[in-house]
């Protein structure tokens, strides 16, 4: 029997992009479908009626919800290559610890850069560039999280990194004079097919961006 | 690094529902393990350079490697002492569901959303607070549904993650006045089930003591 692998997502999301790439590493043909946020689709709302939020994997007719989820998901579905996690205990759960440390120190200050203006955004700003420090400091020489693999925790902050550019022409700064070493890991994530293939122009994310902060910034 | 063998120590602090997770796993593999109480307004050495990052409790230190979040060493637990039963299904689709539910439930039944509770004078704010935990156990509670624990006929992940609070429950009532058994039966009875399981019961804190402590906290945040 065929796999059916539908993916439902929105194309600036930056928890969406993570679950294309774990699809895309591991070569999975899947159906992408693109979700109207203001207007969500049955499927969407009957697929994720805890939290209504994309990207929801449906495998077979089964779906899987919150984007590292997901993404441990098809690492452990489609297991035969590629694994994002490696396979000693203590390594896996530095990996966890990493990616709870991003979706929790990034997540509100990198939201706050784009829909706040003034000395929230300047606040916003300064613990969005401490988290990444500290994030740079766990990466030291090493050209992945994953050390020599691309693996879990650089799927999680290529979603992110999809988004630095946004981040800074709406917050008027720099991230690479602050975090070299990581900004170099970053280009190297952003240049790897599975991830290209997964992403806009970094031009249309700004775009993007800039449209909705017209929205919640007056 | 990884293996079996090598002391097992947790520092903690004895009313953390976060610590009582940890405790919980490894009482549940049957390992051997001490417990190191820590003061949280006076942090030990050991702790601050185990836990740079964050600072906090729980700390699992196997041999001489720490891991912190409660939830990492669980499933770090889960993955060492693989002898014991597992806490996650053996299926990728049913480990993501499991998943999914244990983030759910620390993300939105946690010490901050108890303090929305306890840490406000009766008034909106409280009623804000007792509203969001209620309606974020029911949504538990719904599914839990018949089912004796999360995981099914297995005590796993998802109650693993969940039950720490249900020692918590009694001061958050007090101090909220009002009646999870009377909002969520389903939920308390799970509780006490879980509750006489060993590992249960000797990782969680009597209810009186956690109501206690949280008067103390009142007192201290200047909470009337």
């Amino acid at each position: 029997m065929a796999d059916e692998v539908i993916l439902l997502d929105f194309w600036p999301s930056p928890f969406g992009v993570r679950a294309r790439i774990a699809l895309r590493e591991k070569g999975v043909e899947f159906e992408y479908r693109e979700e109207n946020l203001r207007n969500k689709s049955p499927l969407l709302l009957q697929m994720n009626p805890v939290h209504k939020k994309i990207p929801v994997l449906i495998h077979n007719g089964k779906p899987v919800c919150e984007s590292m989820n997901v993404v441990q998901y098809i690492d452990e579905a489609w297991s035969d290559k590629n694994p994002f996690l490696p396979s000693d205990p203590y390594q896996r759960a530095q990996a966890r610890f990493w990616v709870h440390f991003i979706d929790t120190k990034l997540y509100e200050p990198a939201d706050k850069i784009w829909s706040t203006k003034g000395e929230e955004q300047e606040t916003a700003k300064k613990e969005y560039i401490k988290a990444l420090k500290v994030l740079e400091s766990e990466l030291g020489d090493k050209p992945y999280f994953g050390g020599d693999n691309f693996g879990f925790v650089d799927i999680a902050m290529t979603g992110y990194y999809s988004w630095f550019e946004a981040s800074e022409k709406c917050g008027n700064f720099s991230i690479e004079p602050e975090c070299p070493t990581l900004m170099a890991s970053a280009k190297r994530c952003l240049q790897r097919e599975s991830v290209v293939n997964s992403l806009h122009d970094p031009e249309e994310i700004v775009a993007f961006a800039f449209k909705i902060r017209k929205i919640y910034c007056v | 690094m990884g293996k079996e063998n090598g002391k097992v120590v947790v520092l903690d602090f004895w009313a953390s529902p976060y610590g009582m997770r940890t405790k919980i796993a490894l009482r549940e593999k049957g390992v051997e393990f001490e417990v190191q109480q820590e003061d949280l307004w006076n942090k030990s050495e050991l702790l601050l350079k185990s836990n740079p990052v964050h600072k906090k409790v729980p700390v699992l230190i196997h041999g001489d490697i720490p891991i912190s979040e409660s939830l990492v060493q669980v499933q770090y637990i889960d993955e060492t002492w693989t002898d014991a039963a597992s806490f996650l299904p053996s299926d990728p689709q049913s480990r993501a569901t499991a998943r999914f539910w244990a983030d759910f439930a620390d993300k939105t039944i946690s010490f901050e959303g108890g303090k929305n509770i306890w840490g406000n004078k009766k008034g909106e704010e409280q009623e804000k607070g007792k509203k969001e935990f209620l309606e974020s156990l029911k949504v538990l509670e719904a599914e839990l549904g018949d089912k004796t624990y999360f995981g099914g006929e297995t005590f796993g992940y998802v109650d693993i993650t969940l039950v720490p609070f249900y020692s918590w429950f009694y001061a958050l009532e007090k101090c909220g006045d009002f009646s999870v058994e009377a909002e969520c039966p389903k939920i308390v009875a799970w509780g006490k089930r879980c509750v006489e399981r060993n590992s249960v019961a000797a990782s969680l804190p009597e209810s009186e003591k956690v109501y206690q402590q949280v008067l103390k906290l009142r007192q201290i945040f200047g909470v009337e």
